[in-house]
């Protein structure tokens, strides 16, 4: 695994002048065009393949874009304002709400951090369940991204694929944590509750159909001619220009860079699981579709292993500060009521400091930033989407390229709007 | 200067600490913020990951900053990763809340374009020559900064311009 550093020369990658031109919201509002045969038009806010309500300038010459400026906001709610409203209990159904395809990631850097402020130590089965949760949803995020992918580019039998098994996925963490999506399910602590039983053979009759269904994927998509041309050489972007955008994830994987998290910088227990880091090498939308597609064979690898060897014990840190009494204690102690009503309306404190945490995403590096005074609530709270990051790679990705791949190219950046506008 | 503090910066003089998970934390002053970013993308910290700001406006203690550190009301955070290292370094620059102005580093770190535009919208601090200084996630006319401390939560009420009075 080579993480060799390529040089950065920042100036040449930035504004007009540089190799890609850029467009200010400024410009396209004042400004007429660079030239007078050029036209800027919008795509979006409310556009079928726009993932949400993504806006986008573009600045054309003919068919071909000259400039891009992608514009979002439109599904900000102050979700980091509201984070600093709530207790580090409460905290996780905020987050939950960002990243909505994965929404486990956002919950377990947000606990991550709560738990480093408070100096927890996991038990093993927490951790363990934790990563078996966060790729189940890995492969039903990337399983969403096969089925918009699909459907952006005219594969509408890929696109009722997709979210037919994304569904099953879907169903199991329902049986797991009760909700099908917005799970709150991992809290500060630990999970919010154990695995149910029978856990083992849901997840292994869910596993083995869904490896049968990516060689039909393989065998409907990824050799076909059609498919192809629409994919490869478009929308192509290189290591240096990723890593100079702070772009993270299948993205920058899909240069040929390796980089993941998980192996990298491994948090939770993964450096005691075997994986491949999936990678490309030309960095086209193709080898990001391709990339997708086989981290859901290694998320199923994972699984399995996750599945030999979850340990037994707790599920969640058995410390009478962040972990309510168990529900039987409950009615025959007041001191175990009062503790339990504590918790749950006070919350608990956290001593003051601030801390980074970051966990792989399926869209790139999630990180938490969390700020504490020393009270129940965070000071601030602030998410690393990668999704609002990345974003900023779709302007070098269009540039040159047609208006018809433009759909292609904003599908294979896979951004969750939930998450970039927050 | 603290152990922990990367090799490249050492002779900058800057201010130095580690957080509760042990990574290294710098604290350049605002005119400080260019030099010790470039140095530290020349050490091996090629990847901006992100830019934030903390209002501790009404925080009483701060006893987490180093005592050559004055303190503000507002904290600009960058995150910066080295792939080659794998570690993070974290600067925390203090901007008074009476010139709440930082040099961009855009020029450096052109993926730092949109979360500087955050914060610029949720905290009302500008970045000098940066190429687009306009909110990215409140709308454009909007006025107040919203995760500023002394803005309050959830009073603005919704109004539908296209309905009359309905009196």
């Amino acid at each position: 695994m080579s993480a060799e550093a390529p040089p950065v020369q920042g100036r040449v990658y930035a504004r007009a002048g540089g190799p890609v031109l850029r467009l200010s919201e400024s410009e396209a509002q004042t400004a007429a065009p660079s030239a007078p045969e050029r036209m800027i038009i919008n795509m979006g806010p409310q556009h079928p393949s726009t993932h949400g309500v993504l806006r986008l300038l573009l600045e054309l010459d003919g068919e071909t874009v000259t400039r891009c400026k992608p514009i979002i906001g439109y599904l900000h709610t102050g979700m980091e304002k509201t984070g600093e409203t709530l207790t580090y209990l409460q905290g996780p159904t905020n987050v939950t709400r960002m990243d909505y395809a994965s929404p486990l990631f956002t919950e377990l850097a947000f606990s991550v951090a709560t738990e480093t402020l408070l100096g927890l130590e996991l038990p093993p089965r927490a951790t363990w369940i934790r990563m078996l949760m966060c790729e189940l949803n890995r492969i039903g995020s990337h399983l969403l991204f096969q089925a918009t992918n699909g459907m952006d580019l005219g594969a509408v039998s890929m696109m009722l694929y997709g979210w037919r098994e994304r569904e099953e996925v879907l169903r199991l963490l329902e049986q797991i944590t009760g909700l099908r999506m917005n799970h709150n399910y991992i809290r500060p602590g630990g999970v919010a509750a154990d695995l149910p039983d029978g856990w083992r053979d849901d997840t292994l009759s869910l596993l083995d159909p869904i490896g049968d269904r990516l060689d039909e994927y393989d065998a409907l998509l990824t050799g076909q001619p059609i498919w192809r041309e629409r994919l490869q050489g478009v929308g192509v972007i290189s290591a240096e220009e990723c890593l100079a955008l702070g772009v993270t994830g299948p993205i920058l994987r899909s240069t040929g860079y390796s980089w993941d998290l998980r192996r990298h910088m491994p948090y939770l227990d993964y450096d005691q699981l075997e994986f491949d880091v999936i990678c490309g090498s030309y960095g086209d939308s193709f080898d990001r579709y391709a990339i997708r597609l086989n981290e859901i064979r290694e998320s199923i690898r994972l699984v399995r292993q996750i599945l030999e060897g979850m340990p037994a014990g707790d599920y969640r840190v058995q410390d009478k500060k962040v972990t309510p009494p168990p529900r039987g204690r409950i009615d025959e102690s007041m001191e175990a009521l009062i503790h339990h009503f504590k918790i749950f309306t006070e919350g608990f404190k956290v001593p003051a400091g601030e801390v980074y945490a970051a966990v792989e995403s399926p869209r790139g590096e999630l990180g938490c930033y969390m700020v504490s005074d020393g009270g129940p609530k965070p000071l601030r709270m602030h998410i690393r989407a990668p999704s609002f990051v990345n974003l900023q790679a779709l302007p070098y990705l269009l540039e040159g390229r047609l208006v018809a791949d433009a759909v292609a190219i904003i599908s294979s950046v896979d951004p969750i709007m939930g998450e970039v506008d927050r | 200067m603290a152990p922990s503090s990367p090799e490249g910066v050492a002779d900058l003089g800057v201010a130095a600490g580690t957080d509760p998970a042990g990574a290294p934390v710098l604290h350049p002053r605002p005119a400080e913020l260019l030099e010790v970013a470039e140095a530290l993308r020349d050490a091996g910290y090629i990847q901006c990951l992100d830019v934030c700001a903390v209002d501790y406006l009404g925080a009483d203690s701060r006893t987490d900053l180093p005592d050559e550190v004055v303190p503000e009301r507002f904290e600009v955070v960058v995150t910066l990763i080295s792939h080659q290292r794998r570690d993070r370094v974290r600067l925390r620059v203090q901007v008074p809340e009476g010139d709440p102005r930082l040099p961009t580093l855009f020029d450096l770190f052109p993926g730092t374009e949109n979360p500087e535009r955050e914060v610029f919208d949720m905290f009302g601090i500008g970045f000098d020559d940066h190429p687009d200084m306009t909110r990215i996630l409140m709308p454009e006319d909007w006025e107040g900064h919203p995760l500023r401390k002394d803005y309050a939560v959830g009073i603005v009420p919704v109004r539908f311009k296209a309905a009359g009075d309905p009196r």
